[in-house]
């Protein structure tokens, strides 16, 4: 286990509590801090936060708007670079990696899942999720790419274009993509923020069942209370900072969390 | 990674498309001017090669020089026919023919006026009607072979044309007034079509008397025996030969006579410099049009680099969806370059320059060519778009309304566009202004600095758009009301994207306006040099103004009663000074029809020229540092040296004289010249310019079919002709880059369309009606158009001028065409309602729920 510095020692008692291997978390941020702009018009979005995300569990990160949450996983996703503070992803520190560092490890580690799903149009459903193999120049494994279309789904619909599809049905697109490659890590970000509540429940079923099929490690950032009642593991981001942390909870846990840190 | 750029091309095959046309039309003109130019020397060679078929070795009178001062061959002189018995009496000839040929004895059409128009050859021939052909290139198509004085046999061409038949008369022009002849025959070269040419044939003993060249041969054509070798036949026969005649390889007559048709050469350099333009502003497209496209899926790469694209790969799908549009751009350029080598070589005939054709030759050369420069260009114009591309970052892809980093020297842009412009402005001022720059240096610092111009001036453009488009979007929101004032900015909204879509016409119309300049400039000076010389009443010159005319329509016009004066100026070539020039023959009369400024001697000078007198400008005489005394050495194509002394010097006007370097009496030059003609002729007539006197002296010509007689007014126009002639062609191949920057208009527009479809959707569902959404659309084009065309115009003003100051010295005044400009402004503002037609009816077609969901 690693130093969890700014974690309380009860969030790291959770944490330990997890299925975290041997092997140490699979992503560790110490320190994390953003600031945007400069002088009397800077805003922080994160104010040192540190985290450990353990293997094979899904994290959710909750907030109310510009809580930094966002702000969070693109910085431990390597989309942004934090303003100081280290972000390592398996083991790798990121801050000094270089562009085609930094997408190798993409390529290798990192699976993304989108709000607006970002699928290819002229690309069929199957084409999109194999898109990062053939990006990486990599062979499918057939049987591999089969399940995961029986998995999210869309056996049936593989040669369907994004716009023959629903939304639901995108973003189920968009979740074989993002497992196509057997990531160390997905990042969620909002997956279902454009979906309606009963499609809503059917991806984050697909996303749960890729935890515990496959022991998928997710970071998903929401801010669906029934979204993060399927993880393993809640933390509540307020003002650029970690406020609580939650285990596995149901969706009014979740919801009163929130009206506390609303409340404050 | 391949696949997903394919696949993208093929999603977005509109956008694809219309960037292809920005290169279409540059490769087309590549391909057509190989086709044409190569179809136009395949019939030169063809025609070369037939006229010396069977024959071993051919016999010609010697010459000085084989093409005179303005590019034509020179006719070599005849030699007696004695020689052509010697030849055949040689034990190794198998057999030798004599011919006569001439380019002086015309068809006559029905009209009345010479067959061949604008230059065109007028080809004759002799045949020897019982003796056998196998010398003979020509093929009867209908009736036999001339025989007896008048007996013609004509082209098949002139006869369909022209409507003439076996059993016809037809009129021909020789050396004198026109003569009735009896058409035996209809000829032609096999496989060639000869153009505007026309062909007459006669039999030997006619052709010698029309041609005036009695008792004598201008061609012998020998084949020698079996087992004979060419320089031992040559051997054979060049002692036997006089020491004015020679006898040559035909191998290497063959290769001499290819040579002299290197005016297609010309041709081709001509057009391919404008294939260069189309596709520099087809270039100009391109970058835009994907730097548009590029902007718009900021989306679309952001996500692929989350997903593990690397920078490379992303610049390599974008440079290879340039490669695929700009190959099948290439592709269908090539084959219709096949289609445009026939408008252009209609083109060619309308102005007056009908060259011979055979079947249309589509080279490997053409191929390779068209494609590798349409392809090159298209990655070239890409590399930019590209690069930026590269530049997107993954967050892109979860950030709503990302829109591209500005580039790596994004900062540095705004001196780098200003550096730009300086540096190609000094260049152009160099090359025009530079004093002993060498012609190739003058070029280059020329071209290289008009390319520089072009881009500081499309660099900087961006900030002269809102100036420019407030002042000319100001008539747009007067006619188009809330639509003219959203279109006027929205044309500023983007001041980078109008720049550059104005940029692509802006290259055009500066070409357009800077040669319009240019030829306004040639023609102010041309008229005030005749308004300066021309003192006489009436002028008489060939139909076309420029082709010289036997002295015997002089000599008839003499003859006219209301006639006081009469001054024909000879026209010829001859050696001075080591290189080919124009010679020409002044009357003793000169005087009385043409002012002269005589820096030395006096207005007597014509009248005093005698036997060994010159005179000249006084540009020749300070080149050659001449002054009232000096010899001058002069040889005419027939090899006759002679010496003449200067005895006037004249001022040579701006807009030029109607004299050569050299001008010697006409007594002098009838000695020398075997068939001396006329450029010009001018007389005076009592009573001066009256239609009954232009009555008198049209009748006193009209045996000449060649002949015309024009007021000093009608020959200033005349005169002016060609200059039009060329203009209008310059203009008809600009066209090519407008059009091509059209089209880029076209793709801006349709582009801006899709990406303000929620926009547009609003605009509708707030009630902006189908017609208002065209209009909007139409005046954002005017205003872009026009943009194009203000910085054009105004970039062509500025060349014209830097080339007229530094042509002043040839006489070339700067004079602006202030018709032809708002013909301009125009043209433009028309270019910006056609390139609206389709994006403005997209916008007003799009459904206003669906639009409004558009993401």
């Amino acid at each position: 286990m690693s130093e969890t510095v700014a974690v309380p020692a009860q969030m790291a008692a959770t944490a330990a509590a997890g299925e975290a291997s041997s092997a140490g978390p699979v992503v560790s941020a110490t320190d994390l801090t953003r600031r945007y702009g400069e002088g009397d018009t800077a805003v922080d979005a994160l104010r040192g936060v540190s985290l450990d995300v353990p293997k094979g569990q899904l994290t959710a990160v909750m907030g109310p708007s510009g809580s930094g949450k966002s702000t969070l996983m693109h910085i431990l996703a390597g989309l942004d670079k934090p303003t100081s503070g280290e972000v390592a992803i398996d083991g790798t520190a990121i801050s000094k990696l270089n562009d085609s560092d930094l997408t190798k490890l993409r390529r290798r580690h990192i699976g993304f899942i989108f709000q607006f799903f970002n699928l290819l149009p002229m690309l069929t459903a199957e084409e999109n999720i194999l898109l990062p193999l053939s990006i990486a120049g990599a062979k499918p494994d057939r049987p591999w790419v089969d399940e995961l279309l029986d998995r999210i789904g869309l056996a049936d619909r593989r040669t369907h274009r994004p716009a023959e599809l629903s939304g639901g049905q995108q973003q189920r697109v968009a979740i074989g993509r993002a497992l196509v490659s057997k990531p160390t890590i997905v990042f969620a970000d909002e997956p279902t923020g454009n979906l309606d509540s009963t499609t809503s429940g059917e991806i984050l079923e697909v996303m749960r069942s890729s935890v515990d099929s496959y022991g998928q490690t997710t970071v998903m950032v929401t801010h669906d209370a029934r979204a993060a009642a399927i993880a393993d593991r809640i933390l509540f981001l307020d003002d650029g900072l970690i406020v609580k942390e939650l285990g596995r909870s149901d969706a009014h846990e979740v919801i009163s969390v929130l009206e506390d840190i609303a409340a404050r | 990674m391949i696949k997903v750029a394919l696949k993208g091309l093929a999603g977005r095959k509109l956008r694809a498309s219309l960037s292809a046309f920005a290169i279409i039309l540059g490769v087309a003109m590549v391909s057509g001017t190989f086709v044409l130019t190569d179809t136009m020397n395949g019939a030169f060679d063809s025609i070369i090669t037939q006229s010396y078929k069977n024959a071993d070795v051919v016999v010609s009178g010697k010459t000085a020089f084989d093409t005179d001062s303005n590019g034509n061959t020179v006719q070599p002189p005849s030699f007696p026919e004695s020689v052509l018995a010697k030849i055949k009496a040689l034990p190794d000839v198998n057999a030798a023919a004599g011919s006569l040929t001439d380019d002086k004895t015309k068809l006559v059409g029905r009209d009345g006026k010479v067959v061949a128009k604008g230059g065109a050859p007028n080809l004759a021939f002799s045949v020897d009607p019982g003796g056998d052909q196998r010398f003979n290139p020509l093929e009867v198509t209908a009736g036999t072979w001339p025989e007896g004085p008048n007996q013609v046999a004509i082209d098949s061409g002139t006869a369909s044309k022209q409507h003439y038949a076996v059993g016809d008369t037809i009129g021909i022009q020789s050396r004198g007034p026109v003569q009735t002849f009896h058409v035996a025959g209809i000829v032609k070269l096999p496989g060639v079509s000869i153009g505007g040419a026309t062909m007459s044939v006669f039999d030997i003993p006619t052709a010698q008397k029309l041609f005036h060249r009695a008792g004598k041969l201008d061609v012998i054509r020998v084949q020698a025996k079996s087992g004979v070798s060419t320089p031992q036949l040559l051997a054979e026969i060049k002692p036997l030969l006089p020491a004015t005649v020679q006898a040559t390889d035909v191998a290497a007559q063959v290769k001499k006579d290819k040579k002299s048709v290197s005016f297609t050469s010309f041709i081709k350099y001509f057009l391919l410099a404008f294939a260069g333009i189309a596709l520099f502003v087809g270039s100009f497209v391109i970058a835009n049009t994907l730097s548009i496209t590029i902007a718009q899926r900021v989306r679309e790469f952001a996500t692929l680099r989350t997903l593990g694209a690397t920078r490379r790969q992303i610049l390599k799908a974008v440079v290879i969806e340039a490669f695929v549009v700009g190959a099948l751009g290439s592709v269908v350029g090539l084959f219709l370059g096949l289609g445009l080598a026939k408008g252009l070589n209609a083109l060619f005939k309308v102005i007056g320059f009908d060259l011979p054709t055979a079947g249309t030759i589509f080279a490997t050369r053409t191929i390779i060519v068209s494609l590798l420069v349409g392809i090159v260009i298209t990655l070239v114009a890409s590399l930019r778009p590209a690069l930026r591309a590269t530049r997107v970052p993954p967050i892109a892809a979860v950030r709503e309304g990302a829109t591209l980093p500005p580039g790596r020297f994004a900062r540095l842009m705004p001196i780098l566009a200003l550096i730009t412009l300086a540096l190609g402005i000094l260049l152009l001022g160099y090359g025009v202004l530079g004093h002993g720059l060498s012609t190739a240096n003058r070029l280059v610092s020329l071209g290289f600095g008009v390319v520089l111009l072009f881009f500081g001036v499309s660099s900087n453009a961006a900030r002269l758009v809102r100036p420019l488009a407030s002042i000319l979007g100001w008539p747009a929101t007067r006619i188009g009301g809330a639509a003219g004032v959203l279109a006027r900015d929205n044309t500023m909204r983007n001041t980078k994207r109008t720049a550059s879509t104005a940029s692509a016409l802006m290259i055009g119309l500066a070409l357009v306006t800077f040669v319009a300049i240019l030829g306004q400039g040639i023609r102010t000076s041309f008229e005030s040099a005749v308004d300066q010389l021309l003192k006489g009443n009436y002028a008489l010159t060939a139909t076309d103004t420029f082709t010289p005319l036997a002295v015997s329509a002089e000599n008839q016009l003499a003859k006219a009663p209301n006639l006081t004066t009469i001054s024909g100026v000879r026209a010829g070539s001859a050696r001075i000074y080591g290189s080919t020039d124009n010679l020409t023959g002044a009357d003793k009369n000169l005087a009385k029809v043409i002012h002269l400024d005589w820096k030395e001697g006096s207005t007597a000078v014509p009248a005093q020229l005698g036997m060994d007198g010159a005179f000249v400008d006084h540009k020749f005489a300070k080149k050659h540092h001449l002054t009232l005394g000096s010899p001058i050495k002069v040889t005419t194509p027939s090899n006759h040296t002679f010496t003449v002394h200067v005895k006037g010097v004249f001022k040579l006007p701006n807009g030029g004289s109607p004299f050569g370097s050299v001008t010697i009496s006409n007594a002098l030059f009838d000695k020398n010249y075997p068939s001396p003609e006329n450029e010009m002729v001018f007389v005076n007539v009592r009573g001066g310019i009256t239609d009954a006197n232009t009555r008198i002296l049209d009748q006193q010509v009209k045996g000449f079919a060649d002949a015309k007689i024009q007021t000093s007014a009608q020959f200033k126009k005349n005169f002016e002709r060609p200059i039009n002639k060329i203009l209008i062609l310059l203009y008809v191949l600009l066209l090519l880059s407008v059009i091509v920057s059209l089209f880029g208009i076209v793709n801006t527009l349709v582009l801006t369309v899709f990406e303000r479809t929620r926009e547009i959707g609003m605009l509708r569902a707030v009630g902006m009606t189908r017609r208002q959404t065209r209009s909007m659309i139409r005046h954002e084009s005017i205003v872009t158009a026009l943009i194009g065309g203000v910085l054009g115009m105004a970039v062509g003003v500025f060349l014209a001028l830097l080339v007229t100051h530094a042509l002043s010295s040839e006489g070339i005044v700067f004079a602006v065409p202030w018709t032809s400009l708002v013909i301009f402004v125009v043209a433009t503002i028309l270019v910006g309602v056609l390139a609206s037609i389709f994006p403005a009816r997209r916008a007003a077609r799009l459904n206003v729920l669906e639009a409004l969901q558009y993401e």
